[in-house]
């Protein structure tokens, strides 16, 4: 895994603050086989993705493996101002999990 | 098994511990905390219904307009494609996303925290052409809306 | 069986177009052939601005733009940029970096291709980055993906804006090796006896399977390219396989003199459109 797997970018407009990140992971189903050993590769995806901005959860996301590889979301929340932090963290079925954080801008 | 005992199932499948339970009950904490622990039934489940009763506690929703998906008409490629959901309702609590056609239809949920918008975007994989169906929790009722996304190359397997 | 459909409409559509029928490639000099091709593509898609042709088969299919946008608004290269940067900022067991090859500037993709009149070959990027690996006693690194994908993803996007500008000497060698990739476009290969043009040209906007095919105009402008298949980065020869192993013809090495002089050819034939790389494909 990549030392940085999650890139955020977070934007003011008005009041509301939108919010992109895109993650890295192989998002595997553990439905697809590997074409050279025709064995199931195993399911290794992230299953749960949390925001946090000034101390408060705005955004909880379960996903399946049908999020596609290399995960993107984007969502919205009112409150925040800019210079405020924006914090992402995933966790996946095997147990591997990352967090990173970006200022509003 | 009927709607009610499934639903029990749900609360008690996806609510990490009983005192969670409880402060929800009591108002305590906030909606998001509902879906506390990754419904598995509820990804596993190979029906809509099922998938809805596990993740969202009930499987009847009522159409609305008030809910947008974008989504491609024809995706690229059932690999990766674009959807956003967003809904005018007023309290919005959480978002469903399935593809009607996958396996395995749930995709995703997604459970709006302090200040969030019923507002989303996501890339997902589509097996084949299906409807992609977005059921917004608003108010403890669910509301749906769908959209048909034509996949030429399926995302699911090779 | 749908191979045969699309044998069938590739064939109509050859009857209708004159844009190299069975010339040889030494007939025609690179200047002439730049306004032909150039004037070809843009007649048979009026209303298309030349630089949107580096956007490949987005560039005349709408359908498929709208998901394309939605990616590239935050493209899954990203990472890969940075991963390509750590390369190029790392140190060499002598203590250079790549950087001391190429003038300390990464911004080195619109230099790219080249003739070197001295050695009599054509220099592209990718080659110039292993040779400078090798001369400073690392090991060059392997052509299709991976880390020097991720390293031309840096390079390229430092690169975005630089025109392909691909300047054919006056002299019989450069020139043998842009008629040679020429040749290589327009010869028939494989088991379906296709040559590149079959479908880039005569067919570029009609459909094979579930693709649309893109025109050869700015086909070298926007790699590496992630594409959604792959769920990876690849390199613009690693798409050459592909496309030759598509016909069922056997593909040449990556950075090999047949791909090298295709890419010659092919960059020519772009002259004046942006580099837009990295890019997404599906
Ligand atoms: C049977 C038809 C066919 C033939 C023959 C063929 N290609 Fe392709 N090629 C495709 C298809 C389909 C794609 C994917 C859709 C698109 O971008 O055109 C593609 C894509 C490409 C791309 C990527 C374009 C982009 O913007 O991402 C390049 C470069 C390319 N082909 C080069 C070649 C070369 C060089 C040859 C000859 C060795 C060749 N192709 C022969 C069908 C063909």
């Amino acid at each position: 895994m990549a030392k940085k797997s999650i890139k955020i970018r977070a934007k003011l407009k008005g009041d509301t603050t939108q919010v992109k990140t895109l993650m890295t992971h192989p998002m595997e189903t553990g439905l697809r086989k590997d074409k050279k050993t025709g064995k199931l590769i195993p399911a290794h995806f992230i299953n749960e993705v949390t925001a946090e901005s000034g101390g408060k959860t705005v955004m909880t996301a379960y996903w399946s493996g049908g999020i596609s590889k290399n995960p993107y979301l984007s969502f919205s929340f009112d409150g925040a101002s800019a210079g405020d932090e924006v914090t992402i963290s995933w966790k996946d079925n095997q147990g591997g999990s990352d967090s990173a954080s970006a200022k509003i801008k | 098994m009927t709607t009610n005992i499934k639903r029990r199932v749900f609360l008690k499948g996806s609510v990490a511990a009983g005192t969670v339970g409880i402060a929800v009950g009591a108002g305590l904490l906030a909606p998001q905390a509902v879906l506390a622990a990754w419904p598995k039934a509820a990804f596993e489940a190979k029906s809509i219904d099922d998938a809805l009763k596990n993740a969202m506690g009930d499987a009847s929703s009522s159409a609305s307009d008030a809910i947008k998906i974008k989504a491609p008409d024809i995706a690229e490629n059932g690999a990766v494609v674009p959807v956003s959901v967003s809904a005018s309702l007023d309290g919005a609590e959480s978002i469903a996303l399935l593809a009607e056609g996958n396996a395995q239809p749930l995709v995703a949920t997604f459970a709006m925290g302090a200040g969030a918008l019923a507002d989303v975007s996501t890339r997902i994989k589509m097996g084949k052409t299906s409807d992609v169906i977005a059921i917004v929790k608003a108010g403890g009722k669910l509301h749906s809306a769908r959209k048909s996304v034509k996949v030429t190359i399926g995302g699911c397997g090779g | 069986m749908r191979l045969r459909t699309f044998a069938a409409a590739a064939v109509c559509a050859l009857a209708a177009t004159t844009v190299m029928a069975d010339k040889r490639a030494a007939d025609t000099s690179p200047a002439e052939d730049l306004k032909t091709y150039r004037d070809y593509f843009q007649k048979r898609f009026p209303g298309v601005p030349l630089n949107e042709f580096g956007n490949g088969v987005y560039a005349i299919d709408n359908v498929s733009r709208d998901s394309w946008n939605a990616v590239e608004e935050f493209p899954p290269y990203e990472p890969m940029i940075e991963a390509g940067q750590a390369i190029w900022d790392a140190r060499f067991a002598n203590g250079k970096r790549l950087g001391s090859c190429f003038g300390g500037d990464p911004a080195q993709r619109g230099n790219f291709p080249y003739w070197d009149a001295k050695r009599k070959m054509v220099v592209t990027l990718p080659l110039a980055i292993n040779e400078c690996l090798e001369s400073n006693g690392e090991p060059p690194l392997p052509y299709r993906k991976g880390r020097i994908a991720d390293l031309l993803a840096f390079m390229s996007y430092r690169s975005r804006g630089q025109k392909i500008n691909v300047e054919i000497p006056d002299d019989p060698d450069a020139i043998a090796a842009y008629n040679a990739g020429k040749s290589f476009y327009f010869a028939r290969r494989g088991q379906l006896n296709f040559s590149c043009a079959h479908c880039h040209f005569e067919s570029a906007g009609m459909n094979v399977r579930t693709d649309v095919l893109s025109p050869a105009l700015g086909h070298t402008s926007g790699w590496p390219v992630y594409r959604s298949k792959w769920g990876e980065l690849g390199t613009l020869h690693r798409r050459f396989a592909g496309c030759n192993r598509r016909v069922r013809a056997k593909p040449f090495a990556a950075q090999g003199t047949e791909y090298r002089n295709l890419e010659y050819f092919l960059s020519h034939v772009s002259n004046g459109i942006e580099y837009n790389g990295p890019s997404a494909r599906k």
